[in-house]
């Protein structure tokens, strides 16, 4: 694998079409999954089969671009098997990384496919140097995805006290919780992300039209109510408004999405190896347009990174996709905490 | 079967704080868990309060576990983090894979807490390799999945048996946020709420509690009338969440459900007096963790 240069472009590709289209519009690597509880975006309808992943990765590196295979949930002992087939497979097929997040299954990797590149995820919570440093020493990680959590000058001194490279996410979805340490999903409907690789889960979800307006559970649980004039969203349980001492709110965190793009010079002098877009479970049109964006960005940074400001342009194209339409710079910037 | 006092994780007064962990010293845990393990901000006790308590609680015949933050943030988390994996003298149970670094690291023995995600034996035989002697699995780890697992040679099992479960982390501070602060500036709001904060559903059913950074169930777990699923686990002590009230005939309660002294069938309605809320029990039984069945299985 070539040497890293700064910012690449990892983009989410929950299908064949989303790879292709990730590819053509500009981004450096792909991540996707297996259509199993091994990866972290485990919905119906999603992911990559053996014959789908094997054109996918043709495809992609045929045009010089990565494929990081996420096999980022816990394996569980009646299925440990599962895990262990998915690096086989990962490896035989050639994948330019895996994306990890469990130290046992690293091991497996490692002795099994020493020369498989492997990636810490997000799912493995690592928000320091020192963790980050005892997977390396162990297992020779080479990048680190660090958790939606820190503040920019948190991320620096992670960057400046590791020789792992650090990918962070720039745009998409934004988990609220520290990722891999989030368990509300489980507690309300028993399928955690952590295991099950789904969060909210879809099975889980109805939709019910009352008097009050229109309703979202989650297993039960009233997640949100809407009046007519206010768009319904997915109920991602740490999205919905509840009450506490007798305001109803956002407790958690308002329908919204992360967009770091206007960080982007202070990333490039960071170092940051990559910027990863959230959105596996979002369509190959969605791809398209936030890589292409994405793609503009990174290029205008690297032209300038004094001049850069985030063009009006890109970011309205951003905020048509955002979910609530609204975007958040989330924990980078530290009064979001 | 130990019982285990696990560590505060709710922000109580400097003086409520010792008066709990000077009365812990009279009832009947063996082991008691010190040390901030939610919020780097909390500070009325610093780690030197911690460490004399430390001292007395051991004094006092305690096992003392000192715990660490699963959420390390800064420079200075880190800093305090080494103070404590580098004490010298007391189990410290890691929260995060920073702290096991710096444990195996000093080659000293230590605590794989909950948050470590351990959910399959060779992550467990790994962390025994690194130095645990003692692990607590995820607090939604069913039955079935505890009783599939081996436990490597020199390795207790922990289980979480009582108190509202923590559930997530977040670099967000959710109290604050109710109050309209920046976590940065958030006058320490989590003192105004000695068991947390409830969040409730829109039509008013019990949710979540908001402590500060992390976020509990609503509801309280409870394995006391299940005490006898753990027959064929090789579980070693039970984890005893504090709570603020009642927390001494809590734990009462489990010590004479463990010694035969009070009758199983009599535990829920009991413990359900001294509880902040409604029970659970759904994690054991691999179903959503809020359900509650309330009889034991078979």
């Amino acid at each position: 694998m070539p040497e890293t240069k700064p910012l690449q472009l990892i983009c989410p590709a929950g299908s064949l079409p989303a790879l292709k289209a990730a590819v053509d519009h500009g981004a450096d690597g792909v991540y996707l999954g297996f259509k199993d509880n091994t990866n972290a975006r485990n919905f119906s309808g999603l992911n990559f089969d053996d014959k789908s992943l094997a054109e996918g990765i043709r495809y992609a590196q045929t045009k010089g671009r990565q494929v990081l295979l996420a096999l980022n949930t816990y394996p569980q002992p009646a299925t440990l098997a599962r895990w262990h087939r998915a690096v086989d497979k990962a490896a035989h097929l050639g994948v330019d990384a895996v994306i990890l997040a469990d130290p046992g299954l690293m091991a497996y990797a490692v002795k099994t496919h020493p020369q498989l590149r492997l990636h810490l995820s997000v799912q493995g919570s690592a928000t320091s140097y020192e963790a980050i440093e005892f997977y390396r020493e162990r297992f020779g990680i080479r990048r680190a995805v660090l958790p939606r959590v820190l503040s920019l000058a948190q991320v620096r001194n992670v960057v400046e006290n590791t020789d792992v490279e650090i990918e962070l996410f720039g745009f998409g979805g934004l988990c609220v919780m520290v990722e891999g340490r989030c368990l509300l999903s489980s507690y309300a409907c028993g399928d955690s992300p952590n295991t099950f690789g789904a969060c909210s889960p879809g099975h889980a979800v109805r939709w019910q039209q009352t008097p009050q307006g229109m309703e979202t559970r989650l297993n039960g649980v009233l997640i949100d109510r809407y009046a007519d004039n206010e768009k319904a969203g997915y109920p991602t349980l740490c999205k919905g408004r509840f009450q506490v001492r007798g305001e109803t709110y956002y407790a958690l965190e308002e329908p919204t999405s992360l967009n770091t793009l206007e960080m982007l010079p202070e990333m490039l002098r960071l170092g940051i190896a990559a910027i990863k877009i959230e959105g596996r479970q979002r369509s190959p049109a969605y791809v398209a347009q936030v890589t292409r964006v994405w793609r503009a960005a990174i290029d205008a940074v690297k032209r300038s990174a004094d001049g850069f400001t985030p063009n009006p342009a890109w970011m309205a194209e951003l905020n048509k996709v955002s979910e609530g339409s609204m975007h958040t710079l989330g924990a980078y910037y530290r009064p979001w905490k | 079967m130990k019982l285990s006092l696990g560590p505060l994780l709710y922000y109580w007064s400097r003086e409520d704080t010792l008066v709990f962990f000077e009365a812990a010293a009279s009832w009947p845990v063996d082991i008691v868990h010190l040390g901030e393990a939610v919020c780097s901000r909390r500070h009325l006790l610093r780690l030197p309060d911690w460490l004399d308590l430390a001292g007395r609680l051991a004094d006092a015949g305690k096992e003392v576990v000192l715990s660490t933050l699963p959420l390390i943030e800064s420079e200075s988390d880190l800093k305090t983090l080494r103070r404590i994996t580098g004490n010298g003298r007391f189990l410290v149970e890691a929260n995060d894979f920073g702290a096991v670094r710096l444990l195996a690291e000093a080659g000293a023995a230590f605590v794989a807490g909950p948050t470590l995600n351990v959910y399959n034996p060779d992550t467990l035989a790994l962390l025994r390799e690194a130095g645990a002697v003692r692990w607590v699995p995820p607090v939604e780890m069913p039955r079935e999945m505890l009783a599939a697992m081996p436990v490597p040679e020199g390795m207790q099992t922990e289980l979480f048996a009582y108190g509202r479960l923590p559930l997530a982390f977040s670099a967000r501070c959710f109290t604050a946020r109710h109050y309209n602060l920046q976590k940065d500036d958030c006058q320490f709001k989590c003192l105004d709420h000695p068991d947390g904060l409830a969040l409730d559903t829109r039509e008013g059913e019990t949710f979540l509690t908001l402590n500060g950074i992390q976020t509990q169930s609503g509801k309280v777990m409870s394995l006391a009338h299940r005490l006898g699923e753990l027959a064929g686990l090789k579980v070693d002590c039970l984890r005893l969440s504090p709570q603020s009230r009642h927390m001494d005939r809590v734990v009462a309660l489990f010590r004479g459900l463990l010694d035969g002294d009070i009758a199983a069938d009599q535990a829920p309605a009991r413990l359900e007096r001294l509880m902040p809320g409604q029970p659970c029990d759904g994690y054991w039984l691999g179903e959503a963790g809020m359900a509650y069945r309330g009889t034991a299985v078979g």
